[in-house]
Formats: C-alpha cells, structure tokens, sequence
C-alpha cells in the first residue's frame, strides 16, 4: 500500500511546488517541517533553487533563523574537531569521524542542511581505552552513568558511555563498531578504518570512505529504534547516494561492500526505502541484485506497512493511530536488533524501572523546591 | 478583530477547539487551553490586541493541557505544550496556567526568532527616546519598567529585547508586565489605577501577577525605535537614587551576558552587539524610591517628566 506523501516530503523532493502555496499551505509545511527536524534542510533547498527570496515574510524569517542555528551548529562542529584532533594526536590516534561531523567537515550537503548535537568518532577497538583517557585528559568525562550503564555500554554496545566536556559540554560518542557486539550483523571495524579517507583540505581529519558512510547511514537509520528522525536521515542517505552512486556499476561496487562488511540487509532497506518513500531513480537490473539480501517476501509486506508509516513526518497532522503502532513496532524491532530476547528483555525491564524511579524522585525534588521556598 | 471584541463564550470556544490567534508584536500565536484561567487573564490584559482566524501564517502553535490520567483528579497538573508534542519544561501546578503560558510564549520567541537579535531585558520609550533595562533577576527591572509604564512612558517589552540586526531597532511585543513576590503590593500602591491581576502563588519564582500593558503601548505595537540608552537599575532598599556612567566596554559585556542568542549570530551578533553599544549611552541607577528615580531618569536623558 503506498501512502500519499506529506507535503513536506512533496516539495524537499520538488521546491518549485512551493509557488502555489497558500498562506495554510506555508504553515503547514513549515510545521512539518520543524517537527521532522528538516527545516534547516528545507531552507537549503529553497536556497538552492533561488526561492527563499519569493518566499513569503512570515514562513521566510522561520527559515532564516534555523539557517542561523544551523550556520552555528556547523561553527561549533569545526571547533570541537579542533580540539578532538589535539586530543586525539598525542596518542597518534587518527580522527575518524561519523555521522553530522563527518557531513560538515567533508564539506558533503547533509552538512549544511542538519542539525545534530554529539559528535560521533571511530577508534580502533584495541585502541579505546587509550582513546578514551586521551579525551578525559583534554575535559571530556563520562558523567552521570550508574553502575548498570557503564556495563551496558561497556560489555554490549559498540560505543563507550557518551563523554561530555566539563567547560564546553560538548558531547562525544566514541565508536569502536557501528552495530553492537550483541547485534545479528557484525561489520570488521578494521576494514572501515583502513578505508577511511582524510577531508579535503585536512589531511589529519577522517571520515569513512563514500560507499561505507552510505552503509552506515543505512544501518544506523534501519537497524535502530529510534523513529523520530527517520525520514530526516533518509533524505540524508538520498544525497549520499546520489552523490556517490550513479550507475549499475557503481551499485554492483556498493553491494560488494556490502556483503564485504556484512551490512547487506541495511544496504536493501535503504535502497528500497529510497525508492519508495522519495521516488530515487535506480537503475535497471538492480533488483535482481539486491534481492537476496533482503528478507522473505512475506517480511518484506509487513516491513514496508510499517517503514513507510513511520517515514512520514512526526508531526501531528501525518500521526494516525496506525503511524504511532508502526514506530512502536519498529521501536521494540530495532531493540531487538541489538540485543538477543535472552539479554533485551531484563534490560528493558530494568530500564522501565528506572524511569518508575526517576520520576518518583523528580517528585521529590519538586517537592523539597517548594518547601524550600519563603 | 481586537480580542474584546470577541462576542461572549467565543474567547473559550476558540481556546477549547480551533485554537485562538493571537497577535503579539510580530508574532502569531495560536493557543489552545482548557483552563478557565488562561481565558479569563486573556480577556483582562490582553484586550486590545489583535486576534485572528485560521487563514492567517501562525508563527508558535502553543497548548497548555491538563496532564492525562488520574492527574486529573489528584493534585492537577499543566503542560505547556509545543507544535511537535515538544513539552519544554516541567508540569506546573494547574492554578499556575496562565504563567505557564507566559513563560511558554517567551521561550517560543528566545529558542526560534533568531532573526532578531534577543536580550533579556525590558524596553520602554519616551518622546523617541528609548531605554533598555537589561535584566539580572532581583535587579528591580520589571518593577521599575512597570512604574516607568505607569508614567507614561510607551512599553515596548518587559522580558525579551529585540533588535534587528539590519538596522538595530527595537521591536514591540507589548505584553503584560510580570510583577514578582514584593513588587505586586509596590506597584498596586504606586500605580492604583493600572490593572494587575490576581497574584499566582507558590511560582518556581514566587508569586507572579501581570500589569495590563498601557494602551498607548499596544496601539503604538508596530512603530519600532532605535535605542538611545542602555539603563542597569539597582533596586537598594531606602538608598538615595544615585545615577553613575557606565563604561561602553562594561555595557557590551553585560549586554553579552543577559542575550539568548549572541553566541548563535556569530559574527552578525558581534557586529549588531557593537553597533548598538556604539549608539547608545549607559548608566546606572541605584535606587530605594520610585518616583526618585523617574525624575532622575528622565532628567539625565532629557525628556519631559
């Protein structure tokens, strides 16, 4: 069953559409998107297509200002990357960079049109512990983690407990892998660091080659649970490709890598998705090659209710009771793609608890506030 | 469509269904709330404001909702609620709805309007002269910005200052003056005729209770001006009033350190920061006595009192 699209998504993939946008029109889509976390993406693309100047006052100075906050976002990645790499040096561990930073820094479009918060890096597992105190000398600690946290990030995942500067409280996530040691797939973190490239114009800043940034955004978008910026990091993944897939051969390269890294599942998602959700052109014969990566048909049926619902703006006018049971689905899917039911289960068991017993003692502090109070 | 002239039960209607549009300066909010609270302080201190129907741009769709569940019931709670289902801070008690609300409205404006430069601190002007009144809290600053209200001076904001990085003028928002803890019963003494509304208590700042922005200061909502003075009140209980210059390098720092987005401009902040410190003058004013101060005030800067 296809969907009719958003009009967020109708015109990020068609801008000219929005020459005849009524005034309800422009809410609308403003508002979409803000809550899919694509305005800053969609004030890019009316730049690029020299319409931000016809766009009315009122929807135009939203536009501007998360243009602002964006061109701040992009300022303060290039000076966290400054001191990462000074950190970083005085082990001789080269900075490899994931995600947001890695858009920015290799000048790449995603760059300009997200914002994101942490900055991402990639260390060789053998070097993690050494990674971690070249961080802890430099300001950045991990804060805040019980006892349970640090063994959960520490024995399963494929990240250390995120690090946050004490001055500047710039968050870092340091990857040894891009899926969890508990995950089904298991990509050779070696082979995305020997094939990593350095930026333009930095011969000390990493990021991964083009083919395995594509792969990672396709795993981290599809094999997660986190649904409230799906559609964000597909248009993402849309660019990417676009940029750095154009033929048959090119796919046939990709898909090689794929299997390669053992990522070849996330890689028919995303190419499918993309297809499907924002209409990219792929070329002839493709399906034929990607098809044995995917799953049985029967799952792939019940796969696309569920993605293309939950890839739908996460705003108020795209929810429906239908979209919120597909992102909670997807939700305990993407849980149980990084931990087997023998761990995931006590794990979220435990974590409900938490939240029980966090919210028992926001009670408290509010209430030890207010008698507090003259 | 001003607000009041609304027919009876429309204001409730809208609050409860559609949503009300309602006009601050350059802002449309569209707010939704059941709480009989927010209806009737709507109605009280902003009467004269424009209200608009659904085919009008809204800049923040805003909710202030009951929490779910047997909250309802036990112990009310309220939310301000964002566009997205975003709920910025936590749950207030609900006879606290109407600060909520306010509260809500100003952080729509600080976290998005980045097309205006902003600073915590009250605006008001006087025969084109316009003074801001930056704002570290106990400072006196909406007390002060209240009386000077109440003087006839036109109220161009008592929290956020905006300035237009283009061409550095001020712009409007004209909304209702949040009096706090002592400065309820100060202002109620120094100015009997203005309305103030029933104090909220128990506040994360105490009590709260809002002044009707002056009519002048609503009607004159579009006109913006260009700032001439940066004024730091200092409220010293039974102190003489005393005026003292302040250095343009210490008004730049402190202007710095009460702005929201100063940092998020950039090199635009810098310049828009400098060149409003290179216009304007500041000084100091500690006082212990209102009416003082006024004089003072308005004879350092050369207005009719």
């Amino acid at each position: 069953m296809r969907h009719d699209r958003s009009l967020l998504v109708a015109v990020l993939l068609n801008p000219g559409s929005v020459r005849s946008l009524d005034t309800a029109g422009w809410g609308l889509l403003i508002r979409q998107a803000r809550s899919a976390q694509l305005l800053a993406r969609l004030a890019v693309t009316l730049i690029e297509a020299d319409l931000l100047e016809a766009t009315p006052t009122a929807p135009r100075r939203h536009l501007c200002a998360i243009l602002e906050v964006q061109l701040r976002q992009q300022q303060a990645v290039r000076w966290e990357v400054e001191h990462l790499v000074d950190a970083l040096a005085e082990r001789a561990i080269p900075l490899v960079l994931l995600k947001g930073a890695a858009y920015v820094m290799a000048g790449l479009k995603p760059g300009r049109c997200r914002l994101f918060a942490d900055l991402d890096v990639l260390v060789p597992r053998a070097r993690l512990g050494e990674a971690e105190l070249a961080l802890m000398l430099k300001g950045w600690a991990s804060g805040h983690h019980d006892a349970y946290d640090e063994r959960y990030y520490r024995t399963w995942m494929h990240e250390l407990p995120p690090m946050r500067h004490i001055r500047r409280m710039s968050v870092v996530d340091v990857h040894h892998n891009l899926t969890p040691d508990t995950a089904p797939l298991h990509p050779d973190a070696a082979k995305l660091l020997a094939a990593a490239v350095p930026c333009p114009d930095r011969s000390d800043v990493f990021v991964l080659a083009p083919h395995d940034m594509i792969l990672h955004s396709a795993v981290h978008l599809f094999n997660d649970g986190e649904f409230d910026h799906a559609l964000r990091d597909l248009f993402d993944l849309y660019e990417l490709v676009e940029l750095f897939v154009h033929d048959l051969t090119d796919w046939q390269t990709l898909i090689g890598r794929a299997i390669e890294l053992d990522l070849g599942r996330p890689l028919f998602y995303a190419q499918r998705y993309l297809v499907r959700v924002l209409e990219l052109d792929m070329p002839a014969g493709l399906d034929a090659a990607l098809g044995p990566l995917g799953p049985g048909a029967m799952a792939v049926k019940v796969l696309d209710a569920l993605f293309e619902r939950a890839l739908q703006p996460d705003h108020v006018s795209c929810r429906s009771p239908a979209v919120d049971a597909a992102r909670s689905l997807l939700y305990l899917r993407g849980h149980t793609l990084r931990m087997p039911p023998h761990l995931l289960v006590p794990h979220l068991v435990r974590k409900s608890l938490m939240r029980l017993r966090d919210f028992g003692e926001v009670r408290v502090i509010a209430q030890a506030q207010k008698a507090d109070r003259p | 469509m001003k607000l009041h002239d609304l027919p009876p039960g429309e204001l409730s209607r809208r609050l409860n269904g559609p949503g009300l549009g309602l006009v601050t300066g350059p802002f449309v909010f569209r707010i939704n709330s059941a709480s009989g609270a927010i209806a009737s302080s709507l109605a009280t201190l902003y009467p004269d404001f424009p209200v608009v129907g659904p085919e009008t741009f809204v800049d923040f769709h805003v909710a202030v909702r009951s929490s779910g569940g047997l909250r309802r019931f036990v112990r009310k709670q309220v939310h301000f609620e964002f566009d997205s289902g975003l709920r910025p801070f936590k749950p207030l008690p609900w006879s606290q709805a109407f600060a909520m609300l306010e509260w809500g409205m100003n952080w729509c404006i600080y976290s998005h309007a980045h097309t205006f430069m902003i600073i915590h601190g009250a605006v008001l002007e006087r025969d084109g002269a316009a003074i801001i009144l930056p704002a570290p809290s106990g400072s006196g600053k909406s007390t002060l910005c209240a009386a000077l209200m109440t003087r006839g001076w036109r109220l161009l904001s008592d929290e956020l200052v905006l300035i237009d990085p283009e061409d550095g003028h001020l712009q409007p928002l004209a909304r209702p003056v949040s009096l706090k803890n002592r400065s309820i019963e100060v202002m109620r003494a120094f100015a009997p005729e203005s309305f103030i509304s029933q104090p909220i208590h128990d506040t994360t700042k105490g009590s709260v209770a809002h002044m009707k922005p002056s009519a002048e200061s609503v009607r004159r909502i579009g006109e913006r001006v260009s700032p001439s003075w940066v004024v730091f009140p200092r409220y010293v209980a039974n102190a003489t009033t005393r005026l003292a210059s302040v250095r343009k390098s210490d008004v730049f720092m402190s202007l710095v350190e009460n702005a929201f987005n100063y940092s998020l401009l950039r090199e635009r902040g810098f310049m828009a920061m400098s060149q409003l410190v290179e216009r304007v003058s500041g000084f100091s004013a500690e006082y212990g006595d209102l009416d003082e101060v006024i004089a003072a005030i308005e004879q350092r800067i050369g207005v009719e009192g």
